[in-house]
């Protein structure tokens, strides 16, 4: 019999639990949640309770006795994933137990797969826990043949999720008879994210033989549950501060129609026709004004979440700066400039740049050696020393090429870079990670919530001091 | 327990029934926290109906006292008595009778601590009251008894269920959650909603039922200030359903979205993200 990591620690193992529940206790009171001696006699009473055949039940049981707030309770989710995984795992890697891969998945096909999906789908909309964790690993087997985990396992779930197809949105687009059509609950995608996170650190424990070290909850896990939309109104607000910010500084470009001015040599030359009385007055052409602000974002599958929200702030900043251009990226770049103007909402935007838009993406992994090069022949002949360049990305390369030498290219033209990187420091440079080869051309900012992102907006609204180049 | 809150209509997740289980084989308080109308209150009344059990309330409101909260003595009735004994009876004697348990006026925490029959007893938005409050209310809950100067200690009879519900408008003690099981009780899921609001309004047809879970869904992703809740859902059900609607489009919702949507400026946010959105009868057509 194989370790089940689901079920509640086996009967023989009964009298450790105590034990073991203690050490839990323990790993929540370091992770902040306030647990003490009468929580922990509370778990044990409801124990006693509870049928042991259960493991919503176990868990549900421990919440409630151990989580007393909703910020504590969801502490409590991954604290427990990560606890009872790890103990059955690290009892499992002592006895050199594997769990078998599902190696005959390696040769999927593309309708494989799509079943799959569906299959996937649908156990997510029936919320059937008990399939679920076979189609995580089933969905990581399929997806590890077709590209290269990134080294960082948050990373990889959103790219698993995200190849899936597997959003709380709806999807209008799919067939009536696809379960994602109409969106998957969000809880149990979050679940399905969990499983996928401890199937993943399942294999990384197999591959090297030890446990990866308990990292504490980075902000990042706690901060995922907020759908993307109730962020939106929030970048709006940040980006509204801006606005602000920008006006009293007057550095916001507002009237220059008022100051159109006349070309004296036209006027009189027209005038000769009335007799020298300079009847029609000729304006100078107003020369269109060059952009200031050029904002590449990345859509790829490894920023997923991050991607609804750099649009998002994508969207603010169009609301706020007139001239700007924008352009989306994945393999290779498309300029979206046009849709944000004539699109006031977001969600129209977001499905067109999704959809008609047409992101160039073949292979769906980012390229950003061929992104810099595209960029550079766009706006070549456009970036002056007073322009910005903001890019929203996670600089993961998929191992190719960073070429940063073209990037320093572009930073050299523009007057001020930024970079927006919506992964935690922590995992910067990590894995395929390469944003220090880009770092050294422009400032890079941690940037996943509106809080940083405010941050952001500190600096950028900072008057450029010409000199400083 | 699920079955039985089911029974007596109300549709438990899964972890409202556990602990509601629990709360009732240990005996121990639940603090139920969850945005406002996803069934709180509506909670303790099934469980009090399905236990077969009175419901005692105790609504709280900023300034609650312990007079309005435990007991008060009937001033009224106690001068009555004291005027029709003033003649012969000495003050001792009539001392000892206005302060005995037929001049006491119990409010709902003695009355659930003192009752024969066991209660539920719920403690609603308990968030509103100070943390004094809490203080003698903890100390109610752990001794289940109350101890009047005058008449000495009351101990309960029986014990009660009790559920405490917060909308979390300020952070309750420590030692008031110590003493709790604890319940989130969150906006249910798709499939969960519409299953509530089926049994609400039982002659919507289920797409349209459907429909609207839906895009109460949409409105609840938008950052709002009060988004609507259940309550909401099972209203507008109702008023689609006195409007004979047969379809949720662009018009139907513009004209009925106020119903689920009370604040001024967030009517505008969702006629913006949400009305232009639906369908409108022309695109149909
Ligand atoms: N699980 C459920 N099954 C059946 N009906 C429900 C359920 N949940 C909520 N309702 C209905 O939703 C409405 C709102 O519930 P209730 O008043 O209990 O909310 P509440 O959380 O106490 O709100 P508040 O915080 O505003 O006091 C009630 O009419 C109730 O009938
Ligand atoms: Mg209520």
């Amino acid at each position: 019999m194989s370790p089940d990591p689901d079920a509640p620690p086996p009967e023989e193992h009964l009298e450790g639990l105590p034990a073991r529940i203690l050490e839990l206790g323990e790993e929540l009171r370091r992770e902040g949640v306030a647990v003490g001696t009468s929580e922990m006699l509370d778990a044990f009473a409801v124990l006693e309770e509870i049928s042991w055949t259960s493991q919503e039940d176990f868990r549900e049981a421990l919440a409630a006795t151990l989580a007393k707030s909703q910020e504590d309770r969801r502490v409590f989710e991954l604290v427990f994933d990560r606890f009872f995984f790890r103990s059955v795992e690290l009892a499992a890697a002592r006895e050199g137990i594997r769990e078998g891969d599902a190696a005959s998945l390696e040769e999927l096909s593309e309708q494989e797969l799509e079943a799959l999906r569906a299959e996937i789908a649908a156990a997510l909309r029936d919320g059937s826990e008990g399939a679920m964790r076979d189609l995580a690993r089933m969905a990581i087997a399929a997806f590890s043949r077709r590209q290269e985990g990134s080294g960082v396992i948050g990373v990889d779930v959103q790219r698993i999720r995200r190849a899936l197809g597997l959003r709380a949105e709806p999807q209008p687009d799919l067939p009536p008879e696809d379960p994602r059509r109409d969106g998957l609950p969000r809880d149990a995608l979050r679940r399905f994210e969990a499983l996928l996170r401890r199937e993943l650190e399942r294999s990384q424990v197999e591959r090297t033989g030890s446990l990866p070290p308990a990292r504490p909850l980075g902000e990042l896990d706690r901060a995922l549950p907020s759908g993307p939309l109730a962020d939106l109104a929030a970048v709006h607000r940040v980006v509204a501060q801006l606005r602000r910010r920008l006006a009293t500084q007057g550095m916001q470009n507002r009237g220059h129609r008022r100051h159109a001015h006349v070309d004296v040599r036209r006027t009189m030359r027209a005038s000769l026709q009335t007799g020298g009385v300079p009847v029609v007055l000729k304006y100078r052409p107003r020369r269109p004004k060059r952009p200031e602000i050029y904002v590449l974002c990345d859509v790829s599958t490894s920023v997923t979440s991050a991607s609804v929200f750099f649009l998002s702030v994508l969207h603010a900043l169009h609301d706020t700066f007139r001239k700007m251009r924008s352009f989306v990226f994945i393999e290779r770049i498309s300029e979206v400039t046009d849709i944000f103007e004539h699109e006031r909402n977001f969600k129209a935007v977001s499905e067109r740049i999704s959809g008609d838009a047409g992101v160039a993406d073949i292979s769906g992994y980012t390229d950003y050696g061929r992104v810099w090069s595209e960029f550079l022949v766009q706006v070549e002949d456009d970036l002056h020393p007073r322009a910005t360049v903001i890019v929203l990305g996670d600089a993961r390369t998929n191992g190719r090429d960073p070429r940063a030498d073209i990037f320093a290219q572009i930073a050299a033209r523009a007057g001020r870079t930024f970079w927006l990187n919506p992964e935690p420091r922590l995992y910067w440079n990590y894995g395929d990670s390469v944003i220090a080869a880009y770092e050294q051309y422009c400032t890079a900012f941690e940037c996943w919530t509106t809080a940083q992102l405010e941050d952001f907006v500190r600096a950028l609204t900072r008057p450029v001091i010409s000199a400083a180049r | 327990m699920a079955t039985g809150l089911r029974s007596v209509g109300y549709l438990p997740g899964e972890s409202t029934a556990l602990v509601s289980y629990l709360a009732t084989k240990l005996g121990k308080p639940v603090l139920v926290e969850g945005p406002a109308g996803v069934g709180k209150t509506e909670l303790a009344k099934a469980l009090a109906s399905f236990l077969g059990r009175e419901l005692v309330r105790l609504q709280c409101y900023e300034g609650l006292d312990e007079a309005k909260a435990l007991y008060e003595w009937n001033y009224r009735k106690q001068l009555l008595r004291i005027q029709a004994e003033a003649t012969g009876t000495g003050w001792d004697a009539v001392q000892e009778d206005i302060f005995g348990e037929e001049f006491l006026l119990a409010r709902p925490l003695m009355t659930a601590i003192a009752s024969e029959e066991p209660v539920v007893l719920l403690i609603d938005e308990i968030d509103k009251t100070d943390q004094e409050f809490e203080a003698m209310l903890l100390e109610v809950l752990s001794d289940f008894q109350i101890s009047i100067p005058e008449l000495g200690l009351v101990k309960a009879r029986t014990h009660p269920v009790v559920l405490l519900t917060s909308n979390n408008s300020r952070e309750l003690t420590e030692a008031l959650k110590r003493r709790c099981l604890y319940l989130w009780l969150d906006y249910p899921a798709l499939e969960h909603e519409l299953e509530i609001v089926r049994l609400h309004a039982p002659e919507l047809s289920e797409t349209v039922a459907r429909r609207l879970v839906e895009v109460i869904g949409m409105v609840r992703a938008l950052d709002l200030k009060k988004p609507p809740s259940i309550a909401e859902s099972i209203d507008w059900a109702r008023a689609l359903l006195l409007l004979g609607v047969k379809d949720i489009d662009a018009d139907v919702f513009m004209e009925t979205m106020s119903v689920i949507v009370k604040h001024r400026t967030d009517m505008d946010v969702v006629a913006d993200r949400v009305g232009l959105k639906l369908r409108s009868p022309a695109d149909v057509a």
